[in-house]
């Protein structure tokens, strides 16, 4: 069994005013760390076995025209144990 | 843990079983060992747990509540009353409405957002198990000051939820209330309430009837959401220093509920279903004891049948999950494959897990064992009943005789600063912050919201019938004189549903208290009771049903009694209702009604920390009248405009109207500041042609007139003070914006 | 003369945009989503909603309905169609419009009477409209914030294909104030405001909408 991620973030041209509301939280909690802060979200593939190279192009499908819309966010895959 | 069956229980009678810390006491476990004829089975005692809890048993009320059975008027328009989901009233031409109000106050203190999402979409499920087709919600709010630190972490959240769950739900805002008060802070007041239209062909009751019929449960799958809810958090005030209550806060999805909404309304347009119930409070424990006790008696029930999110869930946290839209409905064989065919199309989880018996008992299985078997009625309506004792708080003595002394402006300069002060007061100050977070649009039939006095939806396109809703409550009144208090908040949603013209038809409540365990305040909700009561009775508007809400509070400190009294009218034709506000130079304006000097309980007296003194005498004869004149000004056309004076008095009033469109007014008055500041019940303020003067006095007969002045130019004049619309609208908007931004 | 309006799950002014269409006068046809068969309508409505509940993001999954498929073909064939606030944004997944629609700049949704003007009335669903006119329609949204690449920008500018622009103060951070779009032959349209909200003074700021409703009966005259 493997799990497949595929993280999406905004493009960063892309305003992202959730990014933006966090950023301005943290100081406010006494947490200054942060120079910036971006929001974006992380899919949890679960399949059998290890991925084939047929799967991967597969996943990579998916994720280039459901899991992400391209015209505003990039997205990578990666593989888990 | 081994599972616990009736068998078990009859052999192994002396097992300790946790029933204090599921909220039950001593005495009333005892009773449940008596109504069973041996100890409960741990299902049982979960059942019994969260249906004997205040929040669903009602126990510490129902010796009250029957007052409005009692008291009520004789009314035909009363077609479903007090004790089903909610009450239905006829409203002409072969149409049903049926509205109630409801509360979420302690899951939306501990999270805001989804306390308060689930609280609507807890309202609207019950109206949607009515037969009806919601139609528009509302928002009676109260939190802690508006600068405190927690007023801006609980509102933010609550104004959120209340807009992310009823706009995913397509259904209009039409109004409510934002309330600041020191006495909510930790206890803010989350009511909802939400309309529903129907023929009254459609209307549905929640009964079980007829041997051989299924027990269908569907929508969202069942999870550990809330386990406990109402037996944890509603019936226990939270501790000051305690660690927050967590997790039996409800997570609700709205999307859900809309398919749900949907795919109910087909069924029932396909009269598919004999009993229907929706799984709020309670859950499955509530859903199944009330089918069965409101049919022959009998149901089995395969728990093991039920589709779970979570597959860990034991039997006793299914009973007892309150996970949200999920509705159970009794259907006859013949049409289940229909109802499942509905269901299917619209993507809606749907399991048969029981069916109808012909016996008397509430049998519950898990995978062929015997877990529950009780006689329904002792779960869903016969539990315990608290006559607890009440007795009148040293505190009304005390404060009835105080004698307030508010300072009063008096100078041209102090007038202006104490109304501009006024329009900014967040209490009074313009809520477009908040109300614009909601849909007021969708469905296209919205003809009154915010901020007008009352909610008003058409309900019919081509004759235009239309019903108003309005809500009120005076919290500052109703601790002076909880008795009176209650009349006066009753009179004054009534007021509100009949400045747009709507005849008033029925009243619904949220009785919101501190801990009824606290003889002070089971006097004021006792007070409360039998003057709403008898305020109902006097003006002839039955009470079709409601809410309580109990322990809130922290510590010893219970809220200000705060009872929300909705009232619902009916208007025969939207089209010629009276607005709130003019539109236009040249009219007359008058004040219907007699003004007093009686500022206790005021916004005024309360900015200046005076809470003190007696609450006005509530005089509905005088109310009435009111109401015809109002109703009369629609009919005959003698209204441009009319808009009642409730907190903040003509001030607030007048700088509402001016601003709404626009069109400043230049009026006189005398004992300026007196009559600026003062909330004498009974009275509103109208916009006339100057044609329709002798219309207006022969009209109003001998209520009380007095002609203040006219409408036109840019800036609201009250004698020789004169503030420029655009610098009035600053105070009045600036306000929200700059408190939550 | 039909107009279909398609419900999803999860759509909510379906039944306004009907109406909308009925006042105009034309036929009201109402599809469904899972019905891949536009039953003989002469132009389709995408209405606003939530539909599946904006998860993944809004239109995200609305646009693989079978009916889609048929949406889309018949639109590329010149029928007319319009997208309506989560119909505008089913249109831009489905990449009938260039761009996307984000969440709102200051986080909430927002609805309130909106200024807009009518840049390009040579579409399908704005000949009934001057050019320039303005008009005032509700907005009612919380991913309302029209964002694209440069290049998309000038394009669309240069080709003169915004439909309308907000008037006034930026309500929601939508670049160069784009209130509505349309494709290069005119005769998809997307919109955030709601024009089938502005059919009755009764019940709307104005009726400043229905001209998107009777623009169409041209439409297909022609």
């Amino acid at each position: 069994m493997a799990i497949i991620v595929v993280e999406v973030m905004l493009k960063p041209e892309i305003l992202d005013p959730q990014g933006v509301a966090v950023g301005a939280a943290l100081p406010r909690l006494g947490f200054t760390f942060a120079k910036s802060v971006r929001q974006g979200k992380r899919f949890e593939i679960e399949i059998e076995g290890t991925p084939t190279a047929a799967q991967m192009a597969d996943i990579e499908k998916a994720a280039a025209t459901l899991l992400a819309n391209p015209v505003i966010e990039t997205y990578v895959v990666t593989v888990q144990a | 843990m081994a599972l616990d069956t009736v068998a078990i229980a009859t052999a192994n009678p002396d097992t300790t079983q946790p029933f204090a810390e599921l909220g039950l006491k001593g005495d009333e476990y005892a009773r449940i060992k008596e109504i069973l004829g041996r100890r409960p089975t741990s299902s049982e005692l979960a059942m019994y747990s969260v249906m004997w809890s205040e929040h669903c048993s009602y126990k510490s009320s129902k010796v009250h509540l029957k007052q409005f059975g009692d008291k009520a008027v004789k009314s035909d328009a009363l077609l479903v009353g007090i004790g089903e989901n909610a009450g239905v009233v006829d409203v002409g031409q072969g149409y049903a409405v049926t509205f109630k109000v409801e509360s979420h106050n302690h899951p939306s203190f501990i999270e805001p957002y989804q306390g308060a999402a689930t609280g609507v979409g807890g309202i609207v499920r019950d109206i949607l198990t009515m037969g009806a087709r919601p139609i528009a919600v509302m928002d009676p709010l109260r939190f802690g000051p508006a600068d405190a630190a927690d007023t801006r972490r609980v509102l933010p959240g609550v104004i959120a939820g209340v807009g992310g769950y009823g706009n995913c739900l397509g259904l209009p805002n039409i109004g409510g209330e934002v309330v600041f008060d020191e006495t909510y802070l930790g206890n803010p007041l989350v009511n909802a309430l939400c309309v529903g239209v129907m023929k009254h062909s459609d209307i549905k009751l929640a009964k079980a009837a007829g041997a051989g019929n299924l027990v269908v449960l569907y929508g969202a799958k069942t999870g550990g959401d809330g386990i406990g809810g109402v037996s944890v958090l509603a019936s226990e005030t939270f501790v000051a220093t305690g660690p927050a209550k967590r997790p039996a806060v409800q997570v609700g999805d709205p999307f859900v509920e809309k398919v749900l909404i949907e795919c109910s309304l087909e069924i029932f347009a396909e009269d598919l279903v004999v009993g229907i119930q929706d799984l709020g409070g309670a859950g499955l424990s509530c859903a199944t004891s009330e089918l069965a006790s409101g049919g022959s008696g009998g149901m089995k029930v395969e728990l093991d049948r039920v589709p779970l999110r979570d597959a860990t869930l034991s039997p006793e946290e299914i009973l007892m999950s309150e996970s949200q839209e999920r509705m159970c409905a009794i259907v006859e064989p013949s049409k289940i494959d229909r109802f499942l065919e509905i269901c299917k199309k619209w993507d809606v989880t749907v399991t048969v897990i029981g069916e109808v018996t012909d016996g008397d008992r509430l049998e519950i299985t898990w995978h062929g064992e015997l877990i529950v078997d009780v006689p329904p009625r002792t779960v869903a309506h016969e539990g315990p009943v608290y006559s607890r004792p009440f007795a009148e708080p040293a505190y009304i003595a005390r404060v009835n005789a105080e004698v307030i002394n508010p300072v009063i402006p008096q100078t041209a300069q102090e007038i202006k600063d104490a109304i501009l002060m006024m329009a900014a007061t967040p209490n009074l100050a313009d809520k477009s912050w908040v109300t614009n977070q909601y849909d007021r649009y969708v469905q296209g039939n919205t003809v009154q919201s915010q901020p007008d006095d009352s909610g008003m939806v058409r309900i019919d396109e081509k004759s235009h019938l239309g019903v108003a809703v309005a809500t009120d409550a005076n919290a500052n009144w109703s601790y002076l004189n909880p008795y009176e208090g209650a009349k006066l908040a009753l009179a004054e949603a009534a007021r509100n549903i009949a400045t747009a013209g709507a005849i008033p038809l029925a009243v619904t409540n949220c009785l919101n208290f501190g801990s009824p365990e606290d003889l002070g305040v089971m006097w004021q909700f006792a007070e409360t009771v039998r003057g709403l009561a008898d305020g109902c009775l006097e003006m002839g508007l039955p009470v079709t049903g409601g809410n309580v809400s109990f322990y809130n509070q922290t510590g010893d400190v219970a809220i200000l009694p705060t009872p929300v009294i909705g009232v619902l009218g009916v208007i025969d034709d939207v089209r010629t209702r009276t607005p709130m506000s003019f539109d236009r130079a040249g009219l007359e304006l008058y004040l219907i009604g007699a003004s007093d000097e009686n500022l206790s309980g005021s916004e005024w007296a309360y900015l200046q920390g005076l809470r003190g003194g007696q609450a006005p005498t509530a005089d509905l004869q005088r109310e009435m009248r009111l109401i015809e004149l109002l109703v009369k000004g629609r009919t005959d056309q003698i209204f441009t405009a009319a808009h009642d004076l409730s907190q903040g008095g003509l001030t607030a009033t007048l700088t509402e109207m001016v601003l709404r469109h626009n069109i400043g007014a230049a009026i006189t008055l005398e004992n300026t500041g007196m009559n600026l500041l003062v909330e004498t019940p009974g009275r509103v303020l109208v916009a006339i042609e100057p044609a329709k003067a002798a219309a207006l006095k022969a009209a109003a007969g001998d209520i009380p007139l007095t002609y203040l002045g006219t409408t036109g130019g840019d800036a609201l004049i009250v004698n020789d003070v004169e503030i420029p619309l655009s610098q009035l609208r600053t105070a009045h908007t600036s306000t929200f914006q700059k408190l939550f931004g | 003369m039909k107009v279909g309006v398609i419900t999803f799950p999860g759509t909510l002014d379906d039944r306004d945009a009907l109406r909308a269409a009925s006042v105009a006068g034309t036929t009201a046809i109402s599809l469904w989503h899972d019905d891949a068969d536009l039953k003989g309508v002469d132009a389709v409505i995408l209405p606003g909603g939530f539909s599946y509940g904006d998860y993944l993001r809004c239109g995200a999954i609305s646009r693989f309905a079978p009916v889609m498929k048929k949406v889309i073909d018949a639109a590329n064939g010149g029928m007319p169609l319009l997208g309506i606030c989560n119909g505008f944004q089913v249109l831009c997944e489905a990449h009938l419009l260039p761009g996307a629609l984000t969440r709102n700049k200051d986080l909430h949704f927002l609805c309130r009477d909106q200024k807009l003007v009518i840049e390009n009335n040579s579409t399908a669903w704005t000949s009934d409209y001057t050019q320039g006119q303005e008009i005032v329609i509700p907005l009612k949204n919380g991913e309302g914030s029209f964002q694209c690449d440069d290049q998309t920008l000038a394009k669309l500018e240069g080709e003169g294909r915004i439909v309308a622009r907000y008037v006034g103060e930026n309500p929601n951070g939508s670049r160069n104030l784009i209130a509505g779009i349309t494709n290069e032959r005119g005769n998809i349209v997307g919109l955030m405001p709601h024009p089938e909200h502005a059919i009755e003074t009764l019940t709307g700021p104005s009726t400043d909408g229905l001209g998107f409703f009777t623009s169409v009966l041209k439409a297909m005259v022609k």
